[in-house]
């Protein structure tokens, strides 16, 4: 603060010292604040941004739905009346519908036990709910498989009482569930460590039970960042290529969803039904944002409350 | 004291509001409250007073239900309330940082108390905002009800909180330093005002404070706690005049604490005796000295003292006097036709003598 202060303080006084700033020829230069980058770094700076932007996220998006359509809508539409492309979208939505709730559930329930209680082990919960960013989605398929596979943990046990995980809907949904845990979770503790309890204690001292005070009280104060937390989950759920593609078995039409479907379609040198499938996926991912930036925008008021004051 | 049910306090029912009985309170091994006994009287305005850490806040939480006592018990008008969920106590609860629902406006706020009762307790939506209104009234927010929190002052804040605990109807009205967030000026009304409204709406207030003007000015009997145990229970006056134990008397008022030794009844600070005191006193013991309990005296019957500066405080002058080197200086506070100036030798006399043992 003080450095600052000083800087500008000199800056003031003489244009053409240490600070950087040129002095033209002997002329005096006007004082620009301190804070302010000089317009070349600026342009650079802007320039770098932008340019990899496009060069790594707009190009790659706009040859997805390039290529979808290179041969025409008919050829596109045609894509999505293959029996496997559909059913690998049924699937996706449906482990999407079982993936997303479950992991609402248990987000709110891990940011309430570790923004509002103090607990023996709550670091290391904090800790093991990074743990599916962190792990390889690989490594996170292949621990359902050691668990839950012919050779694993639990093999024999499903085995004799004819329960499938791995290779089926159960595996995909696990390890769905297991890739996407953080996203509420993340979203809502520090919202929820920031606004401490006494709005809570405040609602019992009133007369309002546990689940009432739970209702109205906690849950508006983190809706939107819940909302968030959902769309982030959901966009991951339906996107989640490694760990599904372990469990999975890729079994046309039973255990293949969309991402996996993509890999298949492009391996067959089927370019423009797996540009197509991809193209929903990348469609999803501009939806998603879309909704996020509508809820910034259009509720940013009731945003700014939960956070400020 | 063993702990008795309710009946035997039906002789105190109608006047004592809130009773706590040997209450002890542990957070893991740390005692934060050791054998506090306290009682309120109906309409009663009692502050607890304290320094950090000693425990006024847990007592109050445990009065208001948000805490658990690890031993004791809790009365409110002669029930025993030890057990009773917090929802059910019919509690008012102000809270150090207002704990506004900030979602909600002013007016559902306020009413939040009464939209969460059950429905055959529920009073009609007309009759929830014509209450609404009147508290509004009562706190002067009127026509403040569409605001959010958010978009008040803190003095403004405050007074919604209070409008909010007032509106069940509660037995009891309990403030967690209720002016600790505001500033100066905010406060000093705020404190009048909310003087002005005990009087006229009669609730049993117990309000914790760490600010001892507050407590002296707002409260008629000030509960003064330190590590967990409450020192002293009295009026402003009675711990103002004759604190209880050492720790008061240096907590309330400007005190300095002088170290001094006690023989045969005679009082000795450093090289001086103090010629017109006597104590039942012996050994080291304490003295705690404020501005007021020093005059100016002749040379034969006071204490010498070296004047160490002359500073303005408010609408006194006071000298800092040292009585010997090594001891804290003390203060005086100057009469309006005496001046004296730094190094000059000025002799005082003790109009009381607060001693305690060391």
């Amino acid at each position: 603060m003080s450095d600052r202060a000083t800087t500008e303080h000199a800056v003031l006084k003489s244009t053409d010292d240490a600070s950087g700033v040129p002095s033209h020829g002997g002329r005096p230069v006007w004082p620009r604040p301190t804070i302010d980058e000089a317009p070349l770094t600026k342009a650079i700076l802007v320039v770098l941004a932008v340019g990899f932007l496009a060069l790594f996220i707009v190009l790659p998006l706009i040859a997805v739905f390039a290529e979808a359509f290179r041969r025409g809508l008919d050829h596109y539409l045609e894509s999505f009346a293959d029996p496997d492309t559909q059913a690998a979208i049924r699937l996706t939505l449906m482990v999407a519908a079982i993936a997303v709730p479950l992991n609402l559930v248990f987000g709110i329930c891990a940011a309430w036990a570790i923004a509002k209680f103090d607990f023996h082990g709550k670091s290391l919960l904090i800790t093991l709910i990074d743990l599916p960013f962190s792990v390889s989605p690989v490594v996170s398929g292949l621990v359902f498989v050691l668990l839950f596979g012919a050779q694993g943990l639990f093999g024999k046990w499903l085995a004799a009482h004819d329960l499938q995980i791995v290779f089926a809907v159960p595996g995909i949904v696990l390890a769905t569930v297991f890739v996407t845990f953080p996203f509420v979770a993340r979203e809502l503790i520090p919202l929820m460590q920031e606004q401490g309890t006494s709005e809570e204690e405040a609602a019992l001292t009133l007369g309002a039970s546990g689940l009432r005070t739970f209702l109205t009280v906690t849950l508006p104060n983190v809706k939107w960042a819940l909302l968030y937390g959902v769309l982030l989950c959901n966009a991951r759920a339906m996107g989640e290529f490694g760990a599904v593609s372990v469990v999975s078995g890729h079994v046309r039409g039973l255990t293949n969803t969309m991402p996996l479907h993509v890999e298949i379609l492009y391996n067959e040198y089927n370019f423009v039904a797996a540009f197509a499938v991809a193209s929903i996926l990348a469609g999803l991912a501009l939806l998603t944002l879309m909704a996020k930036s509508v809820l910034e925008w259009r509720y940013g008021d009731a945003l700014a409350r939960t956070r400020l004051y | 004291m063993t702990p008795s049910p309710g009946p035997v306090y039906t002789d105190h029912v109608d006047t004592v509001a809130i009773r706590a009985e040997g209450l002890e309170k542990r957070f893991g091994g740390t005692p934060a409250l050791t054998g506090v006994d306290l009682a309120v009287e109906a309409g009663e305005l009692v502050a607890l007073l304290g320094p950090s850490g000693s425990g006024k806040t847990t007592l109050l939480r445990i009065v208001a239900g948000l805490e658990r006592p690890t031993a004791g018990h809790v009365y409110f008008g002669g029930e025993d309330a030890t057990f009773v969920p917090v929802q059910a106590r019919r509690v008012g609860f102000v809270f150090q940082s207002y704990a506004l629902f900030r979602h909600l406006d002013v007016g559902e706020n306020v009413a939040y108390g009464l939209r969460v009762r059950p429905r055959h307790l529920r009073p009609s939506r007309a009759d929830i905002r014509r209450r609404v209104s009147d508290l509004l009234d009562l706190v002067q927010l009127s026509g403040l009800d569409r605001r959010f929190p958010s978009q008040l002052s803190g003095g403004q804040r405050q007074r919604v909180a209070l409008a909010r605990a007032l509106a069940v109807d509660p037995k009891v009205l309990l403030l967690d330093e209720p002016f600790g967030a505001l500033d100066a000026k905010v406060r000093r009304d705020l404190r009048r005002w909310l003087r002005d409204l005990h009087d006229r709406t009669g609730h049993t207030t117990l309000f914790v404070t760490h600010d001892q003007d507050e407590a002296l000015e707002l409260s008629d009997r000030v509960a003064i706690l330190n590590q967990g145990r409450i020192e002293q229970i009295g009026t402003p006056d009675e711990v103002y005049d004759r604190p209880a134990s050492g720790f008061v008397a240096g907590f309330i008022g400007e005190a300095v604490r002088l170290p001094v030794d006690v023989a045969d009844g005679i009082v000795t600070i450093g090289p001086h005796t103090l010629r017109n005191h006597t104590s039942s006193l012996s050994g080291p013991a304490a003295l705690y000295v404020r501005p007021r309990d020093l005059v100016p005296a002749d040379p034969h019957g006071g204490v010498p003292t070296r004047v160490a500066g002359v500073r303005r405080a408010g609408p006194a002058r006071r000298a800092e006097l040292l009585l010997a080197d090594g001891l804290p200086t003390i203060e005086i506070e100057l009469p309006a036709d005496l001046t004296v100036a730094r190094g000059e030798i000025l002799h005082v006399q003790f109009r009381t003598l607060r001693l305690f043992p060391a």
